[in-house]
Parts: C-alpha cells; sequence; structure tokens
C-alpha cells in the first residue's frame, strides 16, 4: 500500500468525485472500492473519497486504504479493545487496526456511539453542532444511524476521546450503550408524526433511558438489555424482534369510525375492495360486511392494525390508550430467533406516575434477571430456561391468558392441590 | 482516559431532548394527527384533527455517511423546512413542512444531489444492515458494499409503489444477523468450524467463556504444545461463530468458506398476521465483492416473484403463506434441499403436522 501513494493511476479514481485535479489526488487507488461508486443508489464510497479529498485527514486515507485491502483479502482487519471516557465503562467502540504495520494511518479508528433524540427528530443546528464538533475531533464518517439506535461516530484517536466527549457532552450529547448494561434506545416517529401513536413513546423513551442512565454507562449486568419504544402494534422499530423490553402502544376500547370517511372510501374503491382488502384480512374475521357497509366486532379484534392501515382517513385506534410490554426479542444467536412475547397486556401511560410505575415494575424484572440470569444470557432467554409461571412469580405480575397463544398440551406439571 | 487539565463536569443526559427538534406544526398537532395519505411516492401527507397538513419527502441515504453529506441535508432542511428534519430506522432522512409548495423544488434538489426520494408504502425500502469491514471486529463481509450493489439494481423499486405491500431488507455480516429479521435478509453463512491458534488461545481468551459460548457443547479444553488451549469437536459444530465473538483466536470467517444465505418472509409488523421469523431459502452463494451479483441475483428473483403474484396487503411471509413452498421455489427458481430442513431447537414445529399437501 506504502508504495502505491502519490501514484497517479487517476483513472480508477473517479476523477469527477473529487476536489482538485488528477495530479494532486490525496487518497491512494481503491479500484475495488471505486466499483461501488458506480450505479444510481448514493455510493457511500464517494461520499467518503469526497470527504478525505477536502479534509485530507490521514485517518480517512488510511481507512479507505484498509476497507480496500479487506475487499481485496476478504476479511476483516479490526480488533476491540478497551477505550472510554471519565466515569464511563461504556459507549466507546474500540478498533485497533490488526494490519497497522502495513497500513499505519488507520492504527486506531474508534467509534463513539451517541444517543439521539427520541423518535430521530433533529434540527439543523444540532447535527450542524454535531458535525463541527466531529470534524474537528474525528474522522467526519458517522452513520445514521446504527442498529443499535446510536449515532455512530466512526473513527477517533484515543487521545481526542475524551475532548471530542465533553464538547459533544456541553451540547446536550452523550454516549450510548455497549457491553452488557442498558442499551440505547429506539422509537418511532410517534405521535410527532403519527395518526397511529397510541401513547407518548418519546417522552417514555426519554424518561426510561435517563433512569437507566447509570448502567447504561457502567454495565454490571448478565449481559445486554434493550428497549424500543413503538407507537402502534406496526411496530416500525421492529421492538418485538429486536429488543428485550418491547413497548408497543394499543387500547382496549372499540376502533374508531368516522362513517362518513367509510362511506367516502367505499365509494372511492368500491364493495370489491372493502372485502377482499379489509374484511377478508382481518386475521379474526372480527369485520362483516352489513348493508354495503362494515361493522366491526370489538370483541373479536386483537388490534392487528391491518383495517386501520387500510382506512387510515375512516378509522382510528380507540380512545381507551395506552402500552403492552412484550419481553425476550433478540437475534439467533445461540438458541434460535426468540420473538418477543406479551407479558402485560395493558398499561396506561399518560402522565408522569403511570411512567414512574411502569419503572418500577421494570426495575423488577430487572433485579430478577440479574439475580437469576446466567453469564451472556438475555432475559428472553432467562425466562425459557426458568419458565414463564417462575418469571412472573419472581416478578410479582398476574398471570393473564394474553401471556399464551393456548393453555399447555402436556399433562406435566406439580399442581398445589 | 483521564487528562488533568479537564474542566468539563460530565452531565450524565442520556438521549438528546427532541422536543426542540420538533417543527412548530409537530408541537401544535402533537398526537392529534388524524390521517395521512401518500399523494406520490416518497411523500406523505399527514393531516391533523386542527386541519393543519404536514408534508413529508423521504429520501434514501448511503448510511454510511459523511459531516459533508449531512451538512448538504441540513441545507435542504433549513431552505424548505424551517430547519427539520428526521431519520427512519431503515437509514431513510424525512423533511417535514407544512407548506406543501416546497415539496415539488425540495424532490429536485433531493434527487440533484444523489439522494433518490421514495421509500415509503409499497415499495422496497432502503436496507436495514451492519457495518462489515469498514468498522466491525467480527464480519465476514461488508454489509454495506452489499446494500449499495443491491439497491442499484432495486433503485426503481425504491423509487415506485408497485409491489404488493411494503418491503423490508436486510444484511448482516455474521450469523448473529445485527441487520434483523426482514421479508428479505442477506445474512452471512459459515461452512467450516473455527480454526484455532493454539499459540495466542490461552494469553487473549477466558477459557470457560469460550467453552461456555457453544450452544452444542462442542468445545472442550486441550494443551498443545504445552499450551492450554481449547479444541472443536467439529462432528458437532454447527458453524454458527459464537465462540469467535469471545474469543478472537477460535477464527470463524474465512475467505471462501463464509457464504451467504438469502432468509425470506420475517415480518415484525402485527398487521393481519401474526410476526414472524425468517426461513433460509437460498445459501452457499459466494462472498464476491465488490458488487456481490449472486446475492443481488437471488434476491431480484423473489422481489420479480412476489411483485407479480401478491396480492394487495400481502406481505412477502404472507404471500408463500398462500400459494405454498413449493410454489414459491418453482417461481423463484431458487433450489429446496435437505440442508433447508431444520435439525435445531424446535425443529419439529417447522414439520408439516398435517396431510395438507400441495401437488
Amino acid at each position: 500500500m506504502e508504495e502505491n501513494k502519490g501514484a497517479s493511476a487517476c483513472g480508477s479514481h473517479g476523477c469527477s468525485h473529487s476536489n482538485g485535479g488528477c495530479g494532486e489526488k490525496f487518497l491512494n487507488p481503491t479500484p475495488m472500492l471505486d466499483e461501488l461508486e458506480k450505479g444510481p443508489w448514493p455510493s457511500f464510497v464517494s461520499g467518503f473519497k469526497n470527504l478525505a479529498e477536502r479534509t485530507k485527514k490521514p485517518m480517512l486515507r488510511g481507512v479507505m486504504d484498509q476497507l480496500e485491502y479487506s475487499y481485496n483479502t476478504k476479511m476483516g482487519y479490526w480488533k476491540g479493545g478497551l477505550v472510554t471516557v471519565d466515569g464511563y465503562g461504556a459507549g466507546v467502540i474500540t478498533r485497533y487496526s490488526m494490519i497497522k504495520d502495513k497500513i499505519p494511518e488507520a492504527a486506531e479508528f474508534h467509534t463513539m456511539r451517541i444517543q439521539p433524540p427520541p423518535g430521530l427528530h433533529y434540527n439543523t443546528a444540532m447535527l450542524r453542532e454535531l458535525c463541527d464538533i466531529w470534524e474537528e475531533y474525528g474522522s467526519g464518517m458517522l452513520t445514521l444511524h446504527g442498529q443499535t439506535g446510536d449515532i455512530m461516530l466512526q473513527g477517533i484517536d484515543e487521545a481526542n476521546v475524551q475532548e471530542c466527549f465533553d464538547k459533544l457532552n456541553e451540547k446536550g450529547w452523550d454516549l450510548g450503550g455497549a457491553g452488557a448494561g442498558m442499551r440505547t434506545a429506539v422509537s418511532c416517529a410517534g405521535p410527532a408524526r403519527c395518526e397511529q401513536a397510541c401513547y407518548d413513546n418519546l417522552e417514555l423513551h426519554l424518561h426510561a433511558l435517563r433512569h437507566f442512565v447509570g448502567q447504561l454507562h457502567r454495565p454490571e449486568w448478565n449481559y445486554k438489555i434493550k428497549f424500543k419504544f413503538s407507537g402502534c402494534p406496526n411496530d416500525c422499530t421492529n421492538a418485538i424482534m429486536r429488543s428485550d423490553l418491547a413497548v408497543i402502544g394499543t387500547w382496549k376500547d372499540a376502533i374508531q369510525v368516522d362513517e362518513a370517511a367509510v362511506k367516502e372510501w367505499i365509494e372511492e374503491k368500491g364493495v370489491d375492495a372493502l372485502v377482499n382488502q379489509v374484511i377478508n384480512l382481518c386475521p379474526t374475521r372480527a369485520i362483516s360486511l352489513e348493508d354495503g357497509g362494515m361493522k366491526i366486532d370489538t370483541r373479536d379484534c386483537v388490534r392487528c392494525m391491518h383495517c386501520l392501515n387500510a382506512m387510515p382517513k375512516a378509522l382510528s385506534p380507540g380512545k381507551e390508550r395506552g402500552i403492552s410490554l412484550l419481553m425476550g426479542g433478540k437475534n439467533t444467536l445461540k438458541v434460535g430467533v426468540n420473538m418477543g412475547s406479551l407479558i402485560i397486556p395493558f398499561m396506561k401511560m399518560e402522565t408522569e406516575e403511570d411512567r414512574e410505575k411502569f419503572m418500577e415494575l421494570v426495575e423488577e424484572i430487572i433485579d430478577w434477571w440479574d439475580d437469576n440470569g446466567l453469564d451472556h444470557e438475555r432475559i428472553g432467554e432467562t425466562i425459557e430456561r426458568v419458565g414463564l409461571r417462575q418469571f412472573l412469580d419472581g416478578v410479582g405480575l398476574d398471570v393473564d391468558i394474553n401471556q399464551v397463544s393456548r393453555p399447555r398440551d402436556n399433562p406435566y406439571f406439580k399442581a398445589k392441590y | 482516559m483521564s487528562s488533568p487539565e479537564r474542566t468539563w463536569k460530565t452531565i450524565e443526559s442520556g438521549p438528546h431532548t427532541y422536543k426542540e427538534a420538533l417543527h412548530p406544526v409537530v408541537i401544535n398537532n402533537y398526537g392529534k394527527w388524524k390521517y395521512h395519505e401518500i399523494p406520490r411516492p416518497g411523500v406523505l401527507k399527514h393531516v391533523g384533527e386542527s386541519g393543519d397538513t404536514l408534508f413529508t419527502v423521504r429520501a434514501g441515504t448511503p448510511r454510511q455517511d459523511t459531516v459533508d453529506m449531512v451538512r448538504q441535508l441540513c441545507d435542504i432542511a433549513d431552505r424548505y423546512c424551517d430547519g427539520h428534519l428526521r431519520f427512519t430506522v431503515r437509514n431513510n432522512v424525512e423533511f417535514l413542512t407544512p407548506n406543501g409548495e416546497n415539496v415539488e423544488p425540495m424532490i429536485r434538489d433531493l434527487e440533484a444531489m444523489g439522494f433518490p426520494v421514495g421509500g415509503a408504502g409499497n415499495c422496497v425500502s432502503s436496507v436495514s444492515h451492519t457495518q462489515g469491514w469498514l468498522h466491525c471486529d467480527i464480519p465476514a463481509t461488508d454489509a454495506s458494499g452489499v446494500v449499495k450493489s443491491m439497491m442499484d439494481t432495486l433503485y426503481n423499486e425504491f423509487k415506485h409503489m408497485e409491489m404488493p405491500n411494503k418491503v423490508r431488507l436486510s444484511t448482516s455480516c455474521c450469523s448473529i444477523n445485527c441487520g434483523g429479521q426482514a421479508d428479505i435478509a442477506v445474512v452471512v453463512k459459515h461452512t467450516r468450524p473455527p480454526r484455532i491458534n493454539h499459540d495466542h488461545l490461552s494469553m487473549i481468551c477466558e477459557l470457560p467463556k469460550a467453552v461456555a459460548r457453544c450452544p452444542v457443547a462442542a468445545i472442550r479444553p486441550t494443551v498443545v504444545n504445552g499450551k492450554r488451549s481449547l479444541m472443536v469437536d467439529e462432528a458437532k459444530c454447527i458453524c454458527c461463530g459464537a465462540c469467535f465473538g469471545a474469543c478472537p483466536a477460535m477464527e470463524i470467517n474465512h475467505p471462501e468458506h463464509s457464504k451467504f444465505a438469502i432468509w425470506v418472509g420475517g415480518k415484525n409488523s402485527n398487521a393481519r398476521s401474526k410476526p414472524s421469523t425468517m426461513s433460509i431459502v437460498a445459501h452457499n452463494l459466494p462472498n464476491n465483492p465488490p458488487r456481490w451479483p449472486e446475492v443481488t441475483d437471488a434476491v431480484g428473483r423473489i422481489l420479480t416473484a412476489y411483485k407479480a403474484g401478491g396480492r394487495p396487503w400481502e406481505r412477502v411471509g404472507e404471500w408463500i403463506n398462500r400459494i405454498g413452498w413449493k410454489r414459491f421455489f418453482e417461481e423463484t427458481g431458487l433450489t429446496f434441499d435437505e440442508d433447508m430442513i431444520d435439525s435445531y431447537r424446535h425443529a419439529r414445529t417447522t414439520f408439516n403436522q398435517s396431510a395438507h399437501v400441495r401437488f
């Protein structure tokens, strides 16, 4: 790689993407990566190259060289380590290059996980401040957003981490989670821009993550635990699959029907559409055709959201709104995919008291897991190993028929009688 | 990291506050939106109980961004949206304005800058994905490159609403699958047991932790050249790579033997059918940078068949449930094989426990 520096292989560079003339290239040739500058979808490679040519940061040249090397050898070359800021035990993802003898310029390329505002709502002043600080101390490369829900500021030397954090922290930014503790949460757009939001998930997100801020910065549990907050059962944050604590908005009473808008919908789309696209797709056959219109039997409705999605102008969630709590969602490793399962069918979530009551419950749940879980065991795995009934007992929750899809199909248990 | 001259005292504030990020029209209608429509691809129109309207223009981003790119997005938001924007969980950027006249010029500017407008409604949205070779410490591939290659071929499907329902994609660089369950997921599949570096293992790994990490109890302590180390029962090993996360001396990644698998039918939404996990429909595809043509081809075949055969509102998994797996494989040209029969925990729940047969 070293001998390539300053080489004038500008044909392979995609000159149009870079500043300056061909003779003054800052970057080394990256023919493999350049293939990813072709095609209509926005190219991260072009973005990186433009940034590198403008800022002339050696770290960016190094990371491009290392990525090109990976594309050639089909192996990764980063290893972890321990970098953090004063008083914290998590939040900086440490990356040292395993090939710094070959490519020294990206010997260190640490990531700072930063917690975004709930719902990923920004104003430009916030983002510009973030960008200015990041350009001063780091590489200027970032991800919006990582799979954890964090802003990932990618590429900083250990020597700059503390000062960069201080500058960000002064502007209201804090590090995200990592390791065996509370993790950064994710929320959908919520009531800020969605008619289906059944609770103020943005406020609960802020409240919950502030409540556990100590355990987020100083991990001390068996393993990670994640919240995700979806405003309704459409679950746009993928909470059921991707979080240990899935807080999903729902309602208890009847779907609100705007009869005039229903009529308008049928006039526009026809009765066939009403039957084929709404009534027939109701998973519990809760809707019937009546006098050319629709009738919903609330007792049969499971709040799946389909009819509301199909007829957003005509149908809205009921008035008695709150949350369902599902627990145990996680991906494949190592016992196979775990879908979250329902633990609390309904809780009101309107006032500060509601939120406090919810936090007390989550404290109980995490205490139980901390006492009963094994090392590297997510809470859903603990519940599966120990038993749902034992979990409910342990945290003092009521047994509810909604927690199971059906009663057990085997007779092997010891009853109290 | 302690520096003696440090003057700032940390405020453990948690998530950044959000209220100042909300557009005044959003604040006035917070929790009081009545409905929304999608007047054209990539544009949402929300109407409040107050009668206020809010337009959202959605555009795709590379996700691996730069400060320059973010500043460009900020320029658009300052020009048309009073400085307000947000991001979706699938890495799209959204610009919010009450002024309908801003929609057209905003689309024009975004497209001119190379950000495609779309990703809303019945279309292929942007890909939820992982970091890969760029920044992960255990990746077998580079997710950003796979995503870029795939979205180049799906560009029109992002910009037009021609699918039966929304299509969610994900990619992951190892079997942990941080990309998540999706309608179609592209996930690395290791095909060989880990290769052990006995010289380093006991220096860099906690042996009991690595032993405990194995889901099939295939790892055992041993001594090699007088050094404590670990051995893998290769007959038992399921090539999951869990040990590699605990012990970097158990290298699972391989330039040739780490392959790709394609999974379909994941769904997180509760709409209609209950949420569902994915099934494997192709594997042993090569990890072929820089454009991964075999992977994009398989994804394309699935989408072509789904687009042609799916009924309105059917997600990929729901479409397959109706037509059956037999027809799915016929219509996509993919091949069902013996490795696709589950052999892990709860395998029986995937067997056909009925006399329902498709001919």
